[in-house]
């Protein structure tokens, strides 16, 4: 196994080498769906003969490693190594894809830099999990402050919504997945990242939403919109920076649709997350109603009303 | 799983001794949660007693009242079995994925007996929560369930650490400790009433 990981890494520095000569390439993935670990070829772009004969040597390189890949490793997707190809990485892999998904560069494919064409299911599976529960935490916990006030108030942590999360998280790039390999019967130079590969930049992508969740604790509205927006900014940037290569071999009108339609579904998440865990209290069991100026209780209170409540 | 044996010669009578010595291993691994050292006795004979006698205990003390409405009020008696067993296998099977060698059901036993100090949280709970609601009320449960929470994760990392390798142990502990902060915090935020 270490070995196949040494050759692996060598190719993919000369591929980044061929890339920053000629920045107009493009790279194709040749990972099968079977095979989450493809290899990368470095197709030069229109310049036509230039590197033909390069690519030409280096295909056939590859071509023999792919083989010798597939034959070392087919398990059937019945066999538990089979899953266990997709758990195969270390703590400091997952810290560093996280801290890619958090800062995301034009330049930077995420797929291509940090993934390196392995993706794994720990990450995007984790991060829902733990962004589903700290939405049921935090959610919770808006109701635990209000309940001070007034202890007939009761609550539950609502975990059984974390399940809309997981449904986001994978529906959506099965959706984009499917989208794109049917774009791709139409034009057949880019071919488009494989299911798992969709799934992690998705997973990933989501990471940044939980320290925006916590921070939604904090009972400022604006700073609440301003959090969501920063939030937003920087998972959608980073998806679509990472879809810009697939897409951009297609038509204008195609492209700016599907990104667009990108953006606006993980707004609509972000949107979702805010309204649909945070549950608004019932009206009338918040007791002292502001008009009663006289009460000093009411200044203490206004401050700490959480925001679903607008203060009449 | 150790089973109650029949001795041939006497149809329909199961002889004592076999339940006591199950009720003698489950204490006896329950005094090695409690002092967690680096012993093999939890993950050697392992069975899954301890863990269904705390989970429901837990469970039974956490479900809300049937006479309150839907919306209010804590989990039902199933939320809660639900949660701590499918959490727990959904960590075996994470452990087993990134190459522990750890067995399913040793895994199993390990989690669900460290849930015992988190049931002793929520005894304690539900004592202090006899006394007046309040502050102070409050901050001692708090206190309670962090340090039993803390109990938790130390007791069961013992037995699970080393069975990663050791550049993918944070990955195979992280879910442990999100599995009990969830516990956790359903036990401190239960009101009765």
């Amino acid at each position: 196994m270490a070995s196949a990981d040494e050759l692996t890494f060598h190719e993919f520095e000369e591929a980044t080498n061929l890339l920053a000569e000629t920045p107009d390439a493009a790279t194709t993935s040749r990972s099968d769906q079977l095979t989450p670990q493809g290899h990368v070829a470095v197709a030069v772009g229109s310049g036509g003969s230039y590197g033909a004969e390069d690519e030409v040597e280096e295909e056939s390189d590859k071509a023999a490693l792919l083989q010798e890949k597939q034959q070392q490793q087919q398990p059937g997707f019945w066999t538990f190594s089979y899953y266990q190809s997709f758990f195969d990485v270390d703590t400091s892999q997952v810290l560093d894809r996280i801290k890619g998904s958090l800062l995301p560069r034009p330049g930077h494919n995420f797929v291509r830099h940090h993934l390196r064409n392995r993706p794994d299911l720990y990450g995007p599976f984790w991060i829902c999990a733990t962004l589903a529960f700290v939405l049921a935490v935090t959610g919770n916990l808006t109701l635990v402050l209000a309940q001070r006030r007034d202890p007939s108030i009761h609550y539950s942590p609502q975990f059984h919504k974390g399940i809309s999360i997981y449904c986001y998280a994978w529906l959506v790039p099965l959706a984009l997945w499917g989208f794109l390999r049917w774009r791709k019967g139409v034009q057949e130079r880019m071919g488009p990242y494989t299911f798992l590969e969709t799934v992690c930049i998705y997973g990933y992508s989501l990471f940044v939403f939980i320290p925006m969740v916590v921070l939604w604790l904090i009972p400022v509205p604006w700073l609440q919109w301003l959090f969501g927006a920063l939030a937003l900014g920087l998972s959608a940037a980073g998806l679509v920076f990472t879809l810009w290569p697939v897409v951009r071999e297609d038509t204008r009108l195609v492209a700016t649709v599907l990104l667009s339609v990108v953006v606006l579904l993980h707004a609509l998440l972000a949107m979702g997350c805010k309204l649909y865990f945070f549950q608004s209290l019932p009206p009338e069991n918040v007791a002292p109603p502001p008009q009663i100026t006289s009460l000093p209780s009411n200044i203490a209170l206004s401050p700490t009303l959480p925001q679903s409540l607008a203060p009449s | 799983m150790a089973e109650a044996e029949e001795s041939p010669g006497d149809p329909g009578t199961a002889s004592p001794r076999p339940l006591m010595r199950d009720l003698k291993a489950v204490g006896k691994k329950f005094m090695h949660v409690l002092y967690p050292r680096k012993s093999n006795t939890l993950l050697r004979d392992w069975d899954l007693w301890g863990p269904l006698i705390l989970c429901v205990t837990l469970a039974l003390m956490l479900q809300r009242d049937s006479a309150d409405s839907e919306k209010d009020g804590g989990p039902q008696f199933a939320e809660v079995f639900v949660i701590v067993w499918f959490g727990a296998v959904t960590i075996t099977l994470n452990s087993k994925l990134l190459g522990g060698n750890i067995s399913f059901f040793q895994s199993l036993c390990v989690l669900g007996y460290c849930i015992l100090p988190l049931t002793v949280a929520m005894l304690i709970c539900r004592l202090v929560l006899l006394a007046d609601p309040g502050p102070v009320n409050f901050m001692v449960r708090l206190f309670v369930v962090i340090v039993m929470f803390a109990w938790s994760i130390v007791a069961s990392t013992a037995f699970l650490a080393d069975s990663q390798p050791p550049n993918r142990r944070a990955l195979a502990v992280y879910p442990v400790f999100l599995f009990y902060f969830v516990i956790s915090w359903m036990i401190l935020t239960f009101t009765p009433q």
